[in-house]
């Protein structure tokens, strides 16, 4: 009888559990990968692309919903984020980003403190971005490790992409601010070069032919372990032209793979950073010009763009109001400063998708990748014009 | 106190007289007067800093005028930040929660080279708020983005003869409950009631003297200010953001009669027929998302629509550093996104402003014989692609997208601002609260 119980609710459960189908009618859809497609279609099936072309080439199937849409674009990735780990209440309680008992905790997982249930993650989920690389703040030396979500309704199991995405670390003015040492530039390397030089001879003792004498097993260690093996990315947030520098010269005397966040004065060092083959994450365009960004340029993503360094832009980290940034408008003002329109697009979906090494699964409009996409009445970028619907994994997701 | 505003008036007089002798004239923009309707293919007219006409492409242009082409834009009364931390203003010290006698004036750097920013963003005229952290942080300052050497060179002297008005602010903000701060709304509220209770007999001395001056009190430079208050002269700019804090300033309001703007006004949607029904008009900030303090979570981007649909006079402004003066248009467009009316909107940038310190005879529109404090956009106001292109302040041109130093403050870049780290520290007491 409990069985049978089981098997019935099973059964009534059947038409919610199940993906519907979908087909998305539009006028233009920016595919990101390909060509822009005037007038096409895409087929949307168990949360998957089934299919993407001009309304002529594909019929839709008779048992598809069919939604029309002026603009479909991929859902937006948040290449660099903390919300879900920093809360908008922006209290002690909501505020996970950054451990201040010590300056270089690579052992602490984005995983163990992310809250899917955040007030921000819906907020920025209404606003395009349906996957996002969130985790450990800016202000340590390590402050820990990130993840990467959807920002989907759920658990955070059900939500997680990626649980160790990169290291987060920081070099610059706001490492002082948060601990008493280091208290100066020299000092934030040394305890980096110190703590990276400990991690190597862990490393070879843990390879040592008598068991006995290998290590205890450390957290710390077994973490930058897996940057220096090349496992991870290091995600060090420098914005000063020798912060970057000082990040570029860490990277080759630890052989590790470097992303350069921030990076406000990257411009200036262009070929240094395709010298050492860095990826950039670049700081919101509407940054301020104060502190280590004083030199910011808006001109930025146009520049970088230009030269041949693919550019991912970020929301990043802000400590008072706003607690987050809108990633469709940092790129929208991007493209007003110079980044050629699919560019701003590509800043926010595929080359986000390429840098976190998820690009099988999203960053454009292809057959097989997830079915993340959001629907506009006009222009994405444009000031006045409305998101309609934001889908991830085939499902609707947005409050509209 | 009359000698020094004849001073200030003499000073931009002289600012006046210096400005170009030959009338200039932009022919065929769009022009939005805003106290009028919008002229297509319209012309504007300037000479001596002054508007000398407005109107359609039948407007006779002076024979010596210099003419600019401005076909294809659109030009529209330079922008007012009800509320602005450029220049580094300060204000009282945390040795005590109230400090009226403290001026911004005293402390802002007229060479900032924030102000340069303000401009590329099409703002004309701030109103440069000190603190924050206090029950009232001091005297605000009222300033034309002129070029500068001395602070005089940048005030402007509005229809009550002052260049300022009162900051206030209530909520969290002040409530520090250490060295004579309070830690409770009520005691915030009694505090500021016990200060207006002094202002006034004071005033009424001031008052019983008449013209007598051996009855005249002792000068109080903390109690005169607030006889300006008293008085309807001086505004008082009331920092507030959730519903029972804003109806606390309304309650101040009206129990000692000031004049007040209400800035932020996190939650005014919530009680904008309140605020209407007090006619307190609204100075309202636009940000990217809500939260970030407690205060602000339940900020919502359809404010201006509310506020607006009301009655309340609304206002755009900037906070900066909050937010940042090359995007005050920006934050008008956002209200329009949330349901605002476009028309409400271009007058929250500009007439609405000019209002709230009482500057809308001299500024706020494009009318013969205003200030010619306009700005020449590259198209629609609202669309992300528009750009400022000229600045002009008083018949002078102080900004120009194609001058590539100007282009700078806009765009940034190595080097580009030097003052502004400094200022920008001076502001994190208020980034802190």
């Amino acid at each position: 009888m409990k069985n049978l119980n089981k098997i019935i609710i099973a059964l009534l459960l059947t038409p919610f559990i199940a993906h519907s189908q979908t087909a998305i009618k539009a006028e233009i859809i920016y595919t990101v990968n390909g060509a822009t497609i005037k007038n096409g279609v895409v087929l949307i099936k168990d949360g998957k692309i089934e299919m993407v072309g001009t309304a002529k080439e594909i019929t839709i199937p008779k048992n598809y919903t069919v939604v029309s849409s002026k603009v479909v674009t991929p859902g937006f990735i948040d290449a660099r984020s903390v919300v879900g780990l920093s809360g908008a209440l922006n209290i002690p309680t909501d505020q996970d980003q950054l451990e201040k008992s010590s300056p270089i905790q690579p052992e602490l997982r984005a995983i163990d403190a992310y809250n899917p249930e955040e007030k921000l993650v819906a907020y920025v989920r209404d606003f395009g971005v349906t996957t996002m690389h969130t985790g450990h703040g800016i202000g340590a030396l390590v402050s820990g490790q990130t993840m990467v979500v959807k920002t989907k309704p759920g658990k955070i199991d059900e939500v997680t992409l990626v649980p160790m995405e990169m290291l987060a670390m920081t070099i610059g003015a706001s490492v002082e601010g948060n601990f008493t040492s280091p208290g100066t530039k020299a000092k934030q390397i040394a305890m980096i070069r110190t703590e990276f030089l400990k991690a190597q001879a862990y490393m070879q003792k843990q390879n040592d032919k008598d068991t006995a004498k290998r290590p205890a097993i450390d957290l710390k260690y077994e973490a930058l372990s897996k940057l220096l093996k090349g496992e991870v990315k290091a995600l060090i947030t420098v914005n000063s032209s020798n912060d970057i520098m000082n990040a570029i010269r860490l990277a080759k005397e630890f052989n590790f793979k470097l992303v350069i966040d921030g990076a406000a004065e990257a411009y200036r060092l262009i070929d240094e950073i395709k010298a050492c083959k860095a990826e950039v994450i670049l700081h919101s365009t509407m940054s301020r010009n104060a502190g280590d960004m004083v030199n910011m340029t808006r001109e930025s993503a146009a520049i970088l763009t230009a030269a041949n360094i693919q550019v991912s832009i970020e929301t990043g980290y802000e400590g008072y109001v706003p607690k987050t940034h809108v990633l469709l408008f940092e790129a929208a003002l991007a493209v007003t400063y110079g980044l050629p329109y699919e560019e701003g697009l590509k800043s926010i979906t595929l080359n986000p998708a390429k840098l976190l090494g998820i690009d099988k699964r999203v960053g454009s409009i292809e057959k097989g990748k997830d079915a993340d996409l959001v629907l506009f009445d006009g222009d994405p970028f444009e000031y006045l014009t409305k998101i309609s619907k934001v889908m991830i994994d085939g499902q609707w997701a947005s409050k509209n | 106190m009359k000698k020094k505003l004849l001073f200030f008036i003499g000073i931009s007089f002289c600012i006046i007289v210096n400005a170009q002798d030959k009338p200039v004239a932009f022919k065929g923009a769009l022009i939005y007067p805003i106290t009028s309707k919008p002229i297509q293919n319209g012309t504007v007219i300037v000479q001596n800093g002054k508007i000398i006409a407005v109107g359609d492409a039948s407007l006779k242009i002076p024979s010596d005028a210099v003419i600019t082409d401005a076909k294809g834009k659109v030009i529209m009364p330079g922008i007012v930040d009800t509320h602005s931390h450029l220049g580094g203003p300060e204000g009282g010290d945390y040795s005590a929660a109230l400090n009226p006698d403290a001026r911004a004036f005293d402390a802002i750097n007229p060479t900032s080279d924030g102000f340069k920013k303000a401009l590329s963003g099409g703002l004309t005229t701030l109103n440069i708020m000190p603190g924050s952290g206090h029950l009232m942080s001091g005297q605000t300052v009222y300033v034309k983005m002129r070029q500068a050497k001395v602070m005089e060179d940048l005030i402007i002297i509005n229809e009550k003869g002052l260049f300022g008005g009162m900051k206030m602010a209530n909520g969290t903000n002040p409530m520090r409950g250490t060295g004579g701060f309070p830690a409770t709304r009520a005691k915030s509220a009694a505090m500021d009631r016990d200060l207006f209770n002094k202002a006034r007999e004071y005033k009424s001395k001031i008052d019983k003297a008449g013209k007598d001056s051996a009855k005249l009190p002792e000068r109080d430079l903390r109690l005169e200010p607030l006889v300006e208050v008293l008085e309807g002269k001086r505004v008082v700019h009331f920092h507030t953001h959730k519903e029972n804090d804003i109806l606390t300033a309304i309650r101040l309001i009206k129990e000692f009669g000031f004049r007040a703007v209400l800035h932020h006004v996190s939650e005014g949607w919530k009680v904008s027929n309140e605020i209407a029904k007090a006619g307190a008009p609204c100075s309202i900030i636009v940000i990217e998302s809500p939260g970030g303090k407690l205060e602000a979570m339940d900020y919502s981007s359809t404010n201006g629509a509310a506020l607006s649909n009301a009655g309340v006079l609304t206002g755009f402004h900037t906070d900066d550093g909050v937010t940042d003066s090359r995007l005050l248009i920006r934050a008008a467009a956002m209200g329009v996104r949330a349901g605002m009316d476009k028309e409400k909107a271009l007058e929250a940038l500009t007439i609405n402003g000019a209002k709230m310190l009482d500057l809308s005879s001299r500024i706020g529109s494009l009318e013969k014989g205003k200030d010619a404090d306009f700005i020449i956009l590259s198209g629609d106001p609202f669309s992300l692609y528009t750009k400022v292109e000229q600045t002009w302040v008083e018949g002078k041109k102080r900004y120009d997208i194609t001058n590539p130093a100007d282009k700078a403050f806009l765009v940034g870049g190595f080097k580009v601002y030097s003052t502004q780290r400094e200022e920008y520290l001076n502001h994190d007491d208020e980034i802190g609260n």
